[in-house]
């Protein structure tokens, strides 16, 4: 191909400027909360005040007599209606072989509240503001419970739920725990830790919203909402919760504004909002406002975990055992058995070739929102434990940080590489990108930062993480095996039009990851096609034969590769038809840069011509069906391991204890690149929130379970003074099994991030442990603590 | 009550109910859906729009309170085909990912360069720390508004 063709210009590996940014500059994005229909009514859900309580009645008379409020549903009348629970799609085993323990979890509740905020009842009304009066206007009589909420004694308070003994949804544990009990008895040195994994809350800017449509006519039911995965929305409405047949179900889920894990569940509103559609017979739409976000979106991470590290006496781990306790929060969120399990102990091995790990994890129920994935989902909890401990090691036993990790880092020659803890790493060069941080980093000159800094009267540390993830979710077999309700696989259909224009269809979802740019890279690559005549069409089931959506950075390791083996597919049928066309014989003709050529000849087809002559088969192969449409599915063999090391320089003001990220550095291998320009937005917007967990943000309830951080005046979001230029760069070794060679990007920023931070906060105290978020409160008790010392 | 607004160098006459914001006039009556809501304690900024030439949020404004005002909101700052110099630096500099927040964020930006003599890469992160993002970290908006900062004028 000549360069000056634009497939290249805009192939894998260019910086191309997004195409979706032209509406969202514009104004004209198309969000949810954006749409109107005819007819269109609003919604407002009653919600319970307290954490715990019997609902003895609930009274709609008054709500109904206002003018204008047309209807007010209970959680009695969903289940008169058939309308099932919310279910968990994990069945996560304990270690005796049991089933995890499961409490129904109703759309609205109907008997019992379990968390401040969970809805009782949906008031639909003309207008948002009479809704908000209905509400205002339903009485629920509350026989108030004492509240489960301190995660360190869930597990010997009143049960939650009947029956389910001492709050446990499970016990879970990995690895050989008899063996790592020996290698640590006998260690050389053992360091110990107790951490704490705040809770988060994700914040998306656009709140979760959803507008359902009931079409008498047909019978369909249409939900336009905010969802990462709006397929896996309908298969749980449909199969779970009983709302309508898949076939009689469209979920669409237009431009969505973040998503971060919290749109990826099926949650209660959009729940009763298209059921309710169905039931008045008119459009119904609800909006969350943000503290109705910050009560009702499942949260991440919380933990609490003690973890122990042995050493010889050369500095070689010999073992390692983790203890964690999981807030699950009041039932079991879409996914919220797999985070704290699957997506978390077997990441546990990190970047090293630790020989023994065990790992136990108690899955605890509490009257807090449920708790889900959240960026990262299970990984940023284990990258936290591992260099946390590993670092602590290094200053325990007076190693640098850095060649303690190095001593112990999974080698090149060593992939395939078998963890302790079940995952099998394809490949990666660990030390390549830890020394390239190091660089980045200028590490060698700390010390003169260092006594720079102190000559200010403040104190300075510096704080790596060599984190690993797995990503591209998942060999669909092993999924299933372990628990998944799913397969995780993903499905593509690439479409030629007549004239030459090409039509992709994709189970991924795009909210601001740039699917539409780069998946048209991809395909315009691949194909030889022009990038401006590839159109990505996505996040609607009434356009996309199926998909399992977006989350765990998985979107172009899974769905690219569908996309590439339809392409393989038209490739192969364009070869066939270009065959017959040249009067050649399909091996003797090649395929490369859009065209079919006879090898050895002038003669030459392209793809477009191709596409024509199969939509228009007059010359055509016998028997052959006429069209070039290709549908894949590809079922990814392994995870991809996206690895990398972040590190982070702190200052910490001696008078106040505010804590100013001085400087962050990111070198990750994400494998093949497809655009740089949009995996450096994808890091930079991780690290925030990794910096933002490490010092801001805390999701914090009190003892009778009223969240006291339930606004953004409250729960401190980073902003753009809080934080400074980051430093990104990349290093790569391309994934072994997937057609691509990627391995995700999505996540990375906020694996890495918290550890490093906090690595470099203990380091400035020298302290072995600072309870995130790291804030001038806690910093300011131990600066005093160490002055009267 | 009524208000006579001129939106984006349209005039319009409306009769509102007293207690309404200006955001849901703009949104719900105008259908400039472009200006959005992303939180109810005034914190985000997605809802930012210029009131007689400078940055407010919508949010924290009765519409009655703006009788008679000049408003412009991103619908009235550029069109694709001539781009307002903010708009097209968030696009070369990648400075938006899920779009939500950012018309607040150009119009906070907007009104950042055109009020502050010698913009560096510090007073861009003061000044628009009233607008939240959740997707970029703000790398990339800082350079975008630098970026923008040099084709646009100072009006101060």
């Amino acid at each position: 191909m000549s360069p000056d063709q634009p497939a290249r210009v805009n192939g894998i590996g260019a910086s191309v400027l997004r195409r979706e940014d032209a509406r969202f500059i514009t104004g004209n994005g198309r969000y949810t909360d954006d749409m109107r229909v005819e007819g269109q009514v609003y919604a407002v859900f009653v919600r319970s005040n307290h954490a715990r309580a019997r609902i003895e009645s609930v009274d709609i008379a008054d709500a109904m007599m206002i003018r204008g409020v047309l209807a007010v549903y209970t959680g009695a009348d969903m289940a008169a209606d058939g309308i099932g629970n919310l279910p968990c799609g994990w069945m996560v085993k304990q270690h005796d072989g049991s089933d995890m323990r499961t409490a129904a979890h109703p759309p609205l509740a109907h008997t019992q509240i379990n968390y401040v905020g969970e809805p009782v009842a949906i008031v639909i009304a003309q207008t948002i503001e009479i809704a908000h009066q209905g509400a205002d206007a339903v009485v629920v009589d509350y026989a108030e419970q004492s509240a489960v909420i301190d995660l360190a004694t869930a597990t010997d308070s009143e049960e939650i739920h009947p029956g389910i003994t001492h709050n446990l949804a499970y016990e879970w544990e990995l690895g050989d725990r008899a063996a790592t009990e020996a290698a640590l008895a006998t260690a050389a040195h053992v360091t110990r830790l107790d951490l704490t994994n705040n809770r988060l809350i994700p914040n998306a800017i656009e709140p979760r919203a959803a507008l359902g449509i009931y079409d008498a006519h047909t019978g369909e039911h249409i939900l336009h909402t905010t969802s990462q995965n709006p397929h896996l929305a309908r298969l749980i409405l449909s199969a779970f919760v009983k709302i309508a047949p898949e076939h009689k179900l469209r979920v669409i889920a237009p431009d969505v504004g973040g998503g971060f894990g919290s749109k990826i569940f099926v949650y209660s509103e959009e729940t009763s909002v298209i059921w309710a559609a169905r039931k008045i017979r008119r459009p119904v739409k609800w909006t969350a406002s943000r503290s109705e976000a910050f009560l009702s979106d499942a949260h991440g991470r919380d933990h609490l975990t003690h973890v122990e590290l042995g050493l010889d006496a050369h500095g070689l781990f010999v073992g390692m055992k983790v203890h964690t306790v999981a807030n699950l929060g009041a039932y079991l969120s879409t996914f919220g058995s797999a985070v704290p399990t699957y997506l978390y102990g077997t990441l546990l091995a990190g970047q090293y070739k630790t020989p023994n790990i065990f790992v136990e994890v108690q899955g605890v129920y509490t009257n807090t929102s449920p708790v889900d994935a959240y960026r990262g989902a299970g990984r940023p909890e284990a990258t936290y434990v591992v260099e946390r401990i590993v670092e602590n090691a290094a200053r325990e036993v007076g190693m640098d940080p850095a060649a303690l990790r190095r001593l112990n880092m999974i080698q090149p020659r060593d992939f395939p590489y078998q963890t302790p803890v079940a995952l099998v790493y394809d490949i990666g060069d660990y030390e390549k990108s830890l020394d390239r941080a190091l660089t980045l980093a200028d590490y060698s000159g700390f010390a003169a930062r260092q006594a720079e800094s102190e000559a200010r009267g403040k104190r300075r540390g510096i704080g790596l993480a060599c984190y690993i993830e797995a990503c591209g979710l998942a060999p669909s077999k092993l999924a299933i095996a372990l628990g998944a309700g799913v397969g995780l696989y993903e499905s593509g259909e690439v479409r030629f039009n007549p004239t030459g224009s090409v039509t992709v269809f994709t189970g991924s979802h795009s909210h601001g990851q740039g699917h539409e740019t780069t998946f048209a890279q991809v395909v315009s690559d691949q194909l030889g096609v022009p990038y401006e005549s590839v159109e990505i069409v996505h996040g609607d089931t009434g356009r996309v034969e199926f998909g399992l959506g977006t989350y765990g950075s998985r979107s172009l390791a899974v769905g690219g590769s569908a996309l590439i083996k339809a392409g393989e597919k038209i490739i192969a049928k364009g070869r066939k038809i270009a065959a017959h066309l040249m009067e050649a014989s399909e091996d003797s003709v090649d395929f490369a840069d859009g065209q079919f050529a006879v090898r050895d000849s002038n003669r030459r087809l392209t793809i477009q011509e191709i596409a024509f002559a199969s939509y228009v088969p007059g010359n055509y192969p016998e028997g052959l069906e006429p069209g070039l449409s290709e549908k894949a599915f590809y079922d990814p063999q392994n995870f991809t391991y996206p690895a990398g090391t972040h590190i982070a320089e702190v200052e910490i003001d001696g008078e106040t204890g505010v804590v100013t990220l001085v400087s962050f550095v990111a070198v990750d291998d994400f494998g093949r690149i497809v655009n740089p320009l949009v995996v450096h937005g994808q890091v930079h917007g991780g690290v925030a929130q990794g910096v933002g967990q490490a010092l801001f943000e805390h999701g914090f309830y009190d003892h009778t379970g009223q969240l006291l951080t339930g606004s953004m005046m409250d729960y401190c979001m980073p902003r753009a003074d809080d934080l400074p230029d980051f430093v990104v760069d990349t290093t790569v070794t391309h994934c072994t099994h997937n057609p691509l060679g990627v391995k995700g990007c999505g996540e990375a920023g906020a694996i890495g991030s918290p550890a490093a931070v906090m690595n470099a906060v203990t380091h400035a105290l020298g302290v072995s442990e600072v309870a995130m978020p790291a804030t001038p409160e806690k910093i300011w008790r131990i600066l005093k603590q160490q002055a009267a010392a | 009550m009524q208000i006579n607004l001129t939106v984006n160098g349209a005039e319009h006459s409306l009769d509102v109910p007293e207690n309404t914001l200006l955001v849901d006039i703009i949104r719900e009556r105008l259908r400039l859906t472009g200006t959005h809501v992303g939180c109810d304690t005034s914190q985000c900024g997605a809802c930012t729009i210029h009131l007689d030439g400078r940055a407010v949020k919508s949010c924290t404004v009765l519409a009655g309170q703006a009788d008679g005002a000049t408003i412009t909101t991103i619908e009235g700052i550029g069109a694709i085909d001539a781009l307002h110099p903010m708009q097209a630096a968030f696009r070369e500099c990648h400075a938006l990912q899920c779009g939500f927040c950012t018309p607040g964020m150009i119009m906070a930006a907007i009104d950042l360069v055109e009020h502050t003599d010698n913009l560096d890469g510090r007073a861009v992160r003061e000044g628009l720390e009233g607008n939240i993002c959740r997707c970029t970290g703000y790398h990339n908006i800082v350079r975008a508004v630098l970026s923008a900062a040099q084709t646009m004028t100072v009006k101060t």
